[in-house]
């Protein structure tokens, strides 16, 4: 659909928007004055219904994507040992009253609800006339009607910024967790394995003292196994550190570490790392753990032969990519792998973005956000040209502004412009002389403004990463 | 024979020492640290060194670089390399320039003290010392290569021993075979491999090293 069919398309709903909006008002009037409460219910889930629709239509159409707003509803009842339930003050027998009120308060609650109401009676005014206005501007004017979208049916800064701390606060108790059964696994490896092996030792190397004088030949033969239990202890004690914090990657970094992942790993995996800089331990472990699991993932289910791993540090995130050649089809909702990894990367706000088509080749997309910034991350570095501008502007703007520009302005409009020798246009004609003292004042306003904008230019191409130079 | 060891934990490099000091070699310099490491090597210049790997002062893999850099300096210079854990991507550094004289073992092979002596002899005489674990998983990699698949069961004993260093008189008294009979098993592996025969024990094997580490780029 051509930009203009879409904003047609968008203008014709409006009105059905209108009427949604028109019925909702008297609807929710009862809700709060005769106390009709079971109607809030379904009046928001028909506004949460379209408005989700909308989401997608704006980043279809508009090419704005927009996160929904709501806050998550709230955690089923808990039946308590008495096997009643509660709520607040009251006990019920089912769980269907608490359910039905703890909704209810998340809807009531929630900001996005009346964000939503008040854009299905704003939107057909605003996004009618936008709507229209992108009929007759095409592409650019859709933009500017998606954004209008997100400023009422988008999350505001306050909800993104709560929706993130509730993830990260998830994220952060999976991942404590997820560590306590770790350390429990590492505590029973070491008193399984290790600990008994050094037990019996200690106990062969007792027996062998008592038989070293009676019986050489046996106490050889128990020294011999006690040694054997020695190199078992170790080789135990290896595969557990390997499990903890791979030597190599102690040792020489992530890269190195992930080729001799690659080396060791069935597949044949070829792997490209661009990394300027060693990043801090914890994000190290996590990418490598992650690509680890990956790979196993991709030999064991995704019947790969061939695998690669890239890659690349970004300003403040690294970025993973592992691609196989297996057959597809993987999916985190299903694989345990993938959620291993998944559940990995989010302690870390990471994310994993998986595509991976049935007949394959599968593409794990990682995003882990490194805490340490990267060198030069705060240093605004200005072109000559800029630098130029700036010191021009500061320096020379007040010449054109005040004793060329203002002033003159002033004697002119007060009467007594015949005292002001200094001032250019006192010495031209009169259509002249308005002219350049307005074009004076123009050239003041420039400099000025040329010096305040080349940092702020400077910096936003620091942020969005325009082309440097 | 004058040795170099370089070991921070002062239990291992005393125990070491008296080991090696046992079965004749003159411990020249016993250092902790990777710094002092380069100046014994370069000063000392000593038969063999024994290295190892995670030294003081960066906990990292000091020993390793120490030694790879001693090496550039005098090549040929023999080292044997020991650690708690083995790598295919340290051992192919340690054989990368093609010279031999270098050894790779766990630290647990000390406990056999007559085949520690044994792969620190070869490897002061230009010879190499692989630890099993290292062509364990050399061989696990290559376990899709046509060639290899082709070797039968006793080939390939005989190439796991040959890439950890062993001569043919060593092969043969492990698998009590005849060396002559070790002879044929190996002209026959070589011609699997596709590889030029030669009697060099030492260029044999980094051939036969050379060959795992190339099928995987």
């Amino acid at each position: 659909m051509s930009p203009r069919a879409r904003a047609l398309a968008l203008l014709l709903m409006k009105p059905a928007e209108l009427l949604v909006g028109l019925l909702s008002v008297p609807l929710i009037m009862l809700h709060f004055t005769l106390g009709m409460v079971f109607l809030l219910g379904p009046v928001t889930r028909v506004h949460r219904g379209v408005t989700a629709r909308m989401r997608e239509l704006s980043e279809r159409w508009c090419g704005v994507p927009i996160a929904p707003p709501y806050l998550p509803e709230p955690p089923p009842p808990v039946r308590q040992p008495d096997g009643w339930y509660r709520k607040d003050r009251s006990l019920y027998r089912t769980p269907f009253w608490p359910r039905w009120q703890a909704r209810l308060e998340w809807r009531m609650s929630d900001a996005g609800t009346w964000r939503d109401l008040v854009w299905f009676l704003v939107d057909p005014v605003v996004g009618g006339i936008l709507a229209l206005a992108a009929v007759v501007g095409g592409r650019r004017v859709l933009r500017w009607h998606g954004l209008w979208w997100r400023s009422l049916l988008g999350p505001t800064r306050g909800q993104a910024m709560r929706a993130r701390l509730r993830r990260l606060a998830g994220a952060r108790a999976q991942a404590t967790d997820q560590q306590a059964a770790e350390l429990r696994r590492i505590e029973r490896d070491l008193h399984d394995g290790a600990q008994a092996r050094l037990v019996s030792m200690g106990m062969t190397l007792g027996a062998a003292e008592d038989l070293i004088d009676r019986d050489p030949a046996a106490a050889k033969a128990l020294l011999a196994r006690s040694r054997e239990s020695s190199a078992k202890a170790l080789a135990e004690l290896r595969d557990l550190v390997r499990g903890i914090h791979p030597p190599v990657l102690a040792e020489r970094g992530l890269a190195d570490a992930l080729r001799a992942l690659a080396l060791d790993s069935p597949l044949d995996v070829e792997v490209t790392a661009e990394l300027d800089r060693r990043l801090e331990a914890s994000v190290e472990s996590a990418a490598y753990f992650a690509i680890a699991e990956a790979l196993t993932n991709a030999a064991r289910h995704g019947g790969a032969a061939r695998a690669w791993v890239d890659l690349r540090l970004a300003r403040d995130s690294l970025r993973i990519v592992v691609t196989d050649d297996g057959d597809g089809g993987a999916d985190p909702a299903r694989g345990s792998g993938l959620r291993g990894v998944e559940k990995r990367l989010a302690a870390f706000d990471g994310v994993l973005v998986v595509n991976s088509p049935e007949g394959g080749p599968t593409m794990l997309s990682m995003d882990l956000p490194t805490s340490r910034p990267g060198p030069e991350r705060d240093e605004i570095r200005l072109t000559t040209r800029e630098k130029v501008a700036i010191a021009a502007g500061w320096s020379l703007g007040w010449l054109p502004l005040f004793p060329q520009g203002l002033v003159p302005l002033i004697l002119k409009l007060s009467g007594s412009e015949d005292e002001m020798g200094w001032a250019l246009a006192f010495h031209t004609p009169e259509p002249f002389r308005s002219a350049i003292i307005v074009l004076m004042i123009a050239l003041g306003l420039g400099l000025y403004g040329m010096a305040v904008s080349a940092p702020i230019l400077a910096k936003r191409r620091k942020l969005y990463g325009g082309a440097e130079g | 024979m004058r040795v170099v060891l370089a070991e921070d934990l002062y239990l291992l490099r005393d125990g070491l020492t008296h080991l090696l000091q046992a079965h004749g070699f003159e411990v020249v310099a016993a250092v902790e640290s990777g710094p002092e490491l380069v100046a014994a090597l370069v000063g000392h210049r000593p038969d063999v060194a024994i290295v190892d790997v995670r030294l003081p002062p960066t906990f990292t893999d000091e020993g390793l670089q120490a030694a790879l850099q001693a090496r550039a300096r005098i090549p040929g210079l023999p080292i044997l390399v020991l650690s708690q854990h083995v790598e295919q991507l340290y051992a192919r550094e340690l054989l990368a320039d093609g010279t031999g004289a270098v050894g790779y073992l766990l630290k647990d092979r000390v406990f056999n003290a007559a085949q520690f002596v044994d792969a620190v002899r070869r490897v002061a005489a230009g010879g190499t010392a692989m630890d099993p674990e290292v062509i364990a998983k050399l061989l696990a990699s290559n376990a899709r290569s046509e060639p290899l698949g082709r070797l039968t069961p006793r080939e390939r004993e005989v190439l796991e021993l040959m890439a950890e260093g062993r001569s043919n008189a060593a092969i043969g008294a492990r698998l009590h075979l005849s060396e002559s009979a070790v002879g044929k098993h190996t002209a026959n592996i070589f011609a699997k491999l596709g590889l030029a025969p030669s009697d060099d024990d030492n260029r044999r094997v980094l051939a036969v090293l050379a060959h795992l580490n190339g099928t995987r780029p």
